[in-house]
């Protein structure tokens, strides 16, 4: 798998040769330079950094992702409200413009970064690494990073989470994982949102919805839960507490 | 549209390679970009006209190679090319499979055109 993570990209390794042998038996230039380095490397390299930053500090991360509007900020607001006296949150916002959900985090008491990417639709590594600057991480326990609302971009950028969590509404099409396989095929966690509705929306199915996730051969639990009913956030925050328990055992 | 940013980090690669190998210019630049990378290819190719313009492979050609989606199934241990959503074992149907290409996004090779002086000390080839 070394092609994949840019460790061959090293001068050891790069050979200057192509597919007619070592470029030093031919005579003639241009030649071609073998690499095999992940193009985003440097993005990488800085999501490492990040990772064991928060690994210091026993902090599970989670980057929180899904199209705009499937209801991110709100199961935020009733995450920490569920999670009072169990677990210490902090937030890092992602949005191309406002303060609003920052401010809406911090509203329930809870230490929140807001990030504005201007025109920018993902969240990268050196951005949340700026962010954690602004966060006292010996203060939580878990880090939302709340992705800016896009179902295609951020699926491409590593930010130094632990786990990525997508979330799909049901008021969106149930075949959404087929849609955006990059997105649903790298999330360890599906979490269908605003479940609430399902009793007036005779559209939505969540078999077929996690038929189309066991299409990108992932695995993944797909749990129903609604921001309003906090009975359906049992199994999210079990599984929240369990992840964090692997980090800190592995740290 | 996060192309750009990835074609920045691309041509970023590409100097450093140059660099290393005291090339004069880059002439081409190929990639390898599996469909679950979650990048157009289409548009990286336009990023990349654009965002060349002053560096060391401002004139450089790009290409790409679009690698394909296999999964071996975990069950009967058949490998399939399949489609990105429905990633599937042709043999038996099911999804417990284990993705061998198509999450792909690397920079393959260069082309580079040296300058005349002697080449920087390089491995023996392997």
């Amino acid at each position: 798998m070394c092609d994949q993570c840019g460790c061959a990209a090293t001068p050891e390794f790069v050979r200057v040769s192509d597919q007619r042998g070592p470029v030093s038996a031919r005579p003639a230039d241009p030649h071609s330079v073998q690499v095999l380095s992940g193009i985003l490397v440097a993005n990488d390299r800085q999501a490492a950094h990040n990772r064991a930053h928060l690994e210091r500090r026993g902090v599970l991360a989670i980057n929180l992702m899904s199209s705009p509007g499937s209801g991110k900020t709100s199961l935020l607001e009733s995450t920490i409200d569920a999670c009072r006296g169990r677990l210490r949150i902090g937030v890092i916002e992602g949005d191309l413009e406002t303060e609003n959900d920052a401010r809406r985090i911090r509203a329930k008491g809870v230490p929140a970064v807001q990030i504005t990417t201007g025109q920018t639709c993902h969240l990268d590594a050196a951005m949340v690494h700026d962010a954690l600057h602004a966060l006292d991480l010996s203060a939580i326990d878990v880090l939302m990073i709340e992705n800016v609302g896009n179902l295609v971009c951020p699926a491409s950028f590593d930010l130094g989470q632990h786990r990525n969590v997508a979330l799909l509404s049901v008021t969106e099409g149930d075949d959404k994982p087929a849609k955006y396989p990059t997105m649903f095929r790298g999330a360890d966690l599906v979490m269908l949102s605003k479940t609430d509705l399902l009793d007036v929306l005779d559209d939505f199915s969540p078999e077929a919805a996690e038929r189309h996730l066991r299409g990108l051969a992932n695995p993944a639990p797909l749990l129903r839960t609604s921001a309003r009913r906090a009975a359906t956030l049992v199994p999210w925050i079990d599984w929240i507490e369990h992840r964090l328990a692997e980090v800190r055992a592995a740290a | 549209m996060h192309e750009l940013a990835v074609c920045r980090s691309l041509l970023d690669e590409v100097e450093r390679v140059a660099v290393l190998h005291g090339a004069r210019r880059v002439e081409r630049v190929l990639v390898a970009i599996g469909p679950l990378a979650g990048i157009d290819s289409g548009l990286l190719g336009r990023a990349f006209e654009v965002a060349r313009a002053g560096t060391i492979a401002a004139e450089a050609a790009f290409a790409v190679e679009t690698m394909p989606v296999v999964v071996r199934c975990a069950a009967c241990e058949v490998d399939s090319t399949v489609p990105a959503n429905a990633m599937l074992c042709a043999r038996c149907g099911d999804w417990r499979v284990e993705l061998l290409s198509g999450d792909e996004l690397l920079l393959k090779s260069v082309e580079l055109e040296l300058e005349s002086r002697p080449q920087p000390q390089r491995p023996a080839a392997a």
